[in-house]
């Protein structure tokens, strides 16, 4: 990094730690046990197509990791499917996980580039066929055909910058991959 | 059992280049060479290779191009050739056919153990190169059987190739090249691309290759980047030195009929699954490119340069189907051959000491690792963005010759 960035770097402020991003990294890199972490969320049916879903730990850094506090994230359905409306559908909630993820990636990379954040705003929108959750035509997948995301940044940057910085946080973020690519999934009954 | 202060483990151009360095500070040693000089270019390339810098980047200590074609780029006799009449001209101390087997610390340095006995030396030198091993992904014990599976280091030509489609995995140099020759036969042809560096072959009105050096892209230091470890592990440019100087992009394998799709990410019940990934690899691969043609630009408007320097260009950002291709059935797709482009590493199954991390990579700084006497050279950014280029091994040698001088002197430790 040059001295000039060096500078810039201090006066900007998107509200990321990069030094201790950066530190936890060199950690990780020497111990990479400690990089293993196991994500969970804990989901309990509440009627019909509504859920709820409850987050606290995780694993990682070589132990099981506490917070202050719990979460709840709920689900539903709208009235279209002849359901309630009491949440998202977990398909919102798949792409909010992109945008999400997407978004906090975005304001690290910036934050070390040395680039300011005035406002971030990605717009997602994901195809899908329901004629393939509905068993109506098995060529069709349940899933997303295309997701569509559009940033809008106003940053202290340029065009290009800017695209940078949104080409960056795809390539270093989890979920994206996670859409992008198989992983396997294992479900059992207890 | 023979004695030499260095031993230099390989003949190619970086050991050639440490030897005349050796030479110049009067160090005595020997060159252990599997096979012979250049071994790697004579044996392990394909037909149609040639090298990607222009004939006038081909400069060692002591010895450069002089033909009558400075802008063009060796083909492999030429290489070879060239690489001859250096090991002749430096006098090189080359054991040929001698292969290394095991080399272990002992108490005054490192004894080297080969198929015609054994050597000690005080100091060693590896220069056996970047590329001994392609890679091949873990997934290729997945494919279906009937399809043939092939990496660069079999490669020779088309005519290998079974009749039907290729899927060309990895769109670096190598699979973008391959690719090419191979859909110019008639094959279907599809290529699997994850990040990958793109780049024009001419800018301006000259050789990509003329600015990266003039601008000093190409020399820079491993200690003036940011991150040393990504840059390392930057792929090669997509580049080739073929007669017309023509850019081989992603955009030209489509116009050739190509299909390009995402990382080959999975195999499921024989189909190779593509990441939906693409798009970004080709946003990322154009905004680099873009930011290199912006650093050229900027060196050109403060230097003045003699003769014609054309109009600065951007180029058309790379088209991608608006739906890539997902997945792949590949006992029905008529793809007959895997071709794996997905990169090389080193062979170090021989190497009995303590210098690679848990990865089997070689920790080093700048070519010094931390045993005390045992230098690497060869590794990409080794020392300099250039290190594995014939242009780069002269800098790098003349460095770790100085750093081995004064070891042997007693005035410097290991890494």
């Amino acid at each position: 990094m040059t001295q000039a960035t060096m500078e810039k770097v201090t006066e900007v402020n998107n509200g990321v730690n990069v030094e201790a991003l950066l530190g936890a990294r060199e950690a990780l890199e020497a111990a990479p046990e400690a990089a293993q972490f196991k994500w969970r969320t804990t989901c309990d049916w509440v009627n019909g197509t509504h859920s709820r879903s409850t987050v606290d730990g995780f694993f990682g850094l070589g132990e099981e990791q506490g917070r202050s506090k719990s979460f709840t994230v709920e689900a539903d359905h709208p009235e279209q499917f002849a359901a309630e409306d009491n949440a998202p559908t977990p398909a919102e909630l798949a792409l909010t996980g992109l945008a999400s993820c997407l978004m906090g990636g975005l304001a690290a990379v910036a934050q070390h580039r040395g680039i300011q954040l005035y406002s971030v705003r990605a717009t997602v929108e994901g195809d899908m066929d329901l004629q393939g959750i509905m068993g109506i035509d098995d060529d069709v997948r349940n899933g997303f055909g295309t997701i569509r995301v559009t940033f809008d940044v106003n940053a202290d940057a340029t065009e290009d910058e800017i695209k940078a910085l949104v080409a960056q946080s795809q390539k270093r973020s989890a979920i994206f991959d996670a859409i992008t690519n198989p992983t396997n999934v294992i479900v059992e009954v207890n | 059992m023979n004695y030499a202060t260095t031993v230099i483990i390989g003949a190619g151009q970086a050991g050639l280049a440490m030897s005349q360095q050796l030479s110049q500070r009067s160090i005595d040693h020997v060159l252990l060479e599997r096979g012979e000089v250049a071994n790697s270019w004579r044996k392990e390339r394909w037909d149609s290779l040639t090298l990607l810098t222009p004939n006038w980047q081909s400069r060692l200590p002591g010895f450069r191009y002089t033909g009558n074609d400075p802008d063009g780029y060796m083909d492999m006799p030429a290489v070879i050739d060239f690489l001859d009449r250096y090991a002749r001209f430096v006098e090189a101390p080359i054991e040929t056919g001698t292969d290394v087997t095991t080399v272990r610390r002992t108490q005054g340095g490192y004894a080297v153990v080969t198929n015609r006995g054994e050597w000690r030396c005080r100091t060693l030198v590896i220069a056996s190169g970047a590329c001994n091993i392609a890679n091949v992904p873990a997934l290729a014990a997945e494919l279906p059987g009937g399809i043939q599976s092939i990496t660069p280091m079999q490669y020779r030509n088309p005519d290998q190739l079974a009749d039907g489609g290729v899927l060309v995995v990895g769109a670096s140099a190598t699979g973008m090249q391959l690719a090419k020759e191979i859909r110019q036969t008639g094959r279907n042809v599809l290529l699997s691309a994850g990040e990958h560096v793109r780049a024009p072959r001419t800018y301006r009105g000259r050789d990509i290759k003329w600015w990266m050096d003039a601008c000093g892209i190409l020399s820079m230091r491993y200690d003036e980047v940011d991150d040393i470890k990504r840059a390392r592990r930057v792929p090669s440019l997509q580049l080739a030195g073929s007669k017309d100087r023509s850019t081989l992009d992603m955009n030209a394998l489509t116009e050739s009929g190509i299909e390009i799709v995402g990382r080959l990410v999975g195999m499921r019940d024989a189909r190779a699954l593509f990441s939906g990934s693409l798009g970004n690899v080709c946003a990322l691969a154009d905004l680099k490119m873009n930011r290199l043609l912006d650093t050229i630009d900027e060196w050109i408007s403060h230097n003045d340069l003699p003769g014609d320097i054309g109009p600065a260009q951007r180029f058309e950002n790379t088209r991608i189907a608006k739906n890539p291709r997902l997945d792949l059935d590949l006992n029905k797709g008529g793809i007959k051959t895997v071709l794996w482009a997905t990169g090389y590493h080193p062979d170090y199954s021989w190497l009995q000491v303590p210098v690679l991390d848990r990865k089997g990579r070689m920790l080093h700084d700048g070519g010094v690792t931390g045993a005390p006497g045992l230098y690497i050279l060869g590794l990409p950014f080794l020392r300099r963005r250039n290190s594995t280029l014939i242009d780069g091994a002269g800098a790098d040698a003349r460095d770790l010759a100085e750093h081995l001088h004064a070891f042997l002197g007693g005035r410097l430790k290991a890494a």
